[in-house]
């Protein structure tokens, strides 16, 4: 649905975006990461048609957003950063706007598809109130809904969550998936469990390129490298040391306080155990902790945060807001 | 096509839900009658040949025109809209034209009141029609092409305030030059005197539509609209 070739885009010196490519198929919903100045906006920016590549070529839909800009624009909806829209409107005459920009044909058929729109954004009792009054969160509906009703291909969404109250971002958020179902969605963002909660895959990009690319699940694996396991054991403090670091696969282990909210018992010894790399000792210290009749009580796999993938990723990264 | 008139009819939604455009058309109103009514009154002269040819009004058309045009892509560069709309399935044209038919509407929409002097001078003597529909038409182009130097001193800034008095400044040049040109070298006087407006608006006061006037209007207003659009083109490519 839509596909990135080689794009790059300088500003003066400034390489905002260096050569990334990458493809979205139809149904995806895409998290586009990164810290500020990584050229996310950028990158939206040249796919909506506003800004053009210095080399480099984007397709959406099949339409070249550069060759057959109208038809690719069509394809699409987009809120900007910030939800820039006129404030001296109401909503309804916004959305009535938008709709015959979008070239929506008038009467039942439009009135329709506004009440639908109005109803899925949440819209429904501030039709008459200008824009200008609206708080953050309901400006955004508005900016949602201009940007889905026309039903595009594909959906553009930079920040749509930024400065909204957790009650909001659960809300768009909702929205964002049932759109998801039917379209193809890239949203950027850098708060990561909104990319777990949303997203089917998530691209992370750095300095101008594509630092990761998978789902969240993948990437959370790939970071984490070894596999880090919790152990509570109940015995003899040195017979359980020991009979951890004999067991075949494992690197390292090393004592641990009971994590916040874990009994600490006078003889329940708790133990990080790092595996070598690709090696799945659960099995065999499940089997040593019967031979040395210690009592097993835990043992669990620590998963590495979505966080500390971007982190790893993107660390280093000088902050430069690409406007 | 279509969407230019999308975008006119936004626009002129803007400009009367506002206090703008009133009160920009009433200072214009304003200004326009006191000029009209002392010609009227105090030199006995009830034609309407001052008012159009006259030193104030295309003076007061140089400000009024301006104060028309400055928010037009200013506003929406200050407020970011400027991104949705270009990204939106329509043309920087679509954009141009739109805007610039809405501005020409409001001012249009002031000559309409205008058109009270025209009834008054009937009401006094024989209104002679062809000079007034020529003035009428002479001041409009004037406007027209005031309002097109401020469309595109406001694409160049998201500040209006400089948007308007860019244009003013460039309206004032055009304004002055024709009372002017003496002092510039012979050799670049022919062409000082035809870049000025005084030359071109006198002939349609007097009644006369000449097609050199008309491409005068035509020529600045066109290059006008050109640098508009290529100002919003280049945010592209910077």
């Amino acid at each position: 649905m839509i596909h990135v070739d080689g794009l790059t885009k300088n500003y003066g010196n400034v390489k905002a975006v260096a050569g990334i490519s990458f493809d979205v198929h139809a149904g995806e919903i895409l998290g586009f990461l990164g810290p500020n100045g990584a050229g996310k906006t950028t990158t939206m920016k040249i796919l909506t048609s506003y800004l053009s590549p210095t080399a480099g070529r984007a397709e959406v839909a099949g339409y070249d957003v550069l060759d057959h800009s109208l038809e690719a624009r069509a394809r699409i909806g987009y809120l900007p950063e910030g939800t820039p829209l006129y404030k001296d409107m109401t909503v309804l005459e916004y959305l009535n706007f938008a709709s015959d920009v979008r070239g929506l044909p008038t009467g039942a058929g439009r009135t329709r598809r506004l009440r639908q729109v109005v109803e899925q954004c949440g819209l429904g009792d501030r039709l008459g109130f200008l824009i200008g009054e609206l708080s953050k969160g309901l400006k955004q509906r508005v900016g949602l809904a201009q940007a889905i009703l026309h039903e595009p291909e594909v959906l553009i969404l930079d920040e749509p969550t930024s400065g909204l109250d957790p009650n909001q971002i659960v809300e768009i958020r909702q929205v964002i998936k049932d759109i998801g179902k039917s379209k193809t969605v890239i949203f950027s963002t850098h708060i990561m469990q909104e990319v777990q909660a949303t997203c089917s895959r998530m691209l992370i990009i750095s300095k101008g390129q594509i630092a990761a690319d998978g789902t969240p699940d993948e990437l959370s694996r790939k970071a984490q490298g070894a596999q880090e396991l919790r152990v509570e054991l109940v015995g003899r403090v040195e017979d359980a040391r020991e009979g951890l670091t004999a067991v075949k696969g494992v690197a390292s282990v090393r004592s641990v306080d009971p994590a916040p909210g874990e009994e600490a018992g006078k003889d329940n010894h708790h133990f990080v155990v790092i595996a070598q790399e690709g090696q799945d000792p659960r099995a065999d210290i499940f089997r040593m902790a019967t031979e040395k009749g210690l009592t097993l009580l835990e043992m669990r796999r620590e998963k590495a945060s979505l966080e500390d993938v971007f982190r790893t990723l993107t660390s280093g990264t000088p902050g430069r807001k690409s406007k | 096509m279509k969407n230019m008139f999308v975008i006119a009819r936004r626009e002129l939604g803007a400009y009367f839900n506002s206090p703008i455009a009133y009160v920009v058309v009433a200072v214009f109103l304003l200004l326009s009658a006191l000029l009209f009514f002392s010609a009227l009154f105090l030199q006995g002269q009830a034609d309407l040949r001052e008012l159009f040819d006259g030193f104030w009004t295309t003076l007061l058309v140089a400000i009024v025109g301006p104060a028309i045009t400055m928010r037009l892509l200013a506003e929406e560069r200050s407020n970011d809209t400027l991104e949705l709309l270009l990204t939106m399935p329509l043309t920087d044209w679509d954009v141009v034209l739109g805007k610039y038919l809405a501005a020409l509407g409001v001012f249009a929409f002031a000559m309409v009141m205008m058109a009270i002097f025209g009834v008054t001078v009937a009401m006094i003597g024989p209104l002679d029609k062809g000079p007034a529909f020529a003035g009428f038409l002479g001041l409009f182009l004037v406007a027209a092409t005031y309002m097109a130097i401020g469309l595109m001193t406001s694409s160049f800034t998201k500040n209006q305030i400089v948007a308007f008095i860019g244009a003013v400044l460039l309206c004032l040049i055009l304004w002055l030059i024709g009372k002017v040109v003496q002092i510039f070298p012979p050799t670049v006087q022919p062409f000082l005197d035809w870049l000025g407006m005084d030359r071109h608006v006198s002939g349609m006061a007097r009644g006369v539509i000449d097609t050199r006037d008309l491409l005068y209007f035509g020529t600045l207003i066109t290059s006008c609209l050109l640098v508009t659009q290529a100002t919003l083109d280049s945010r592209r490519w910077r």
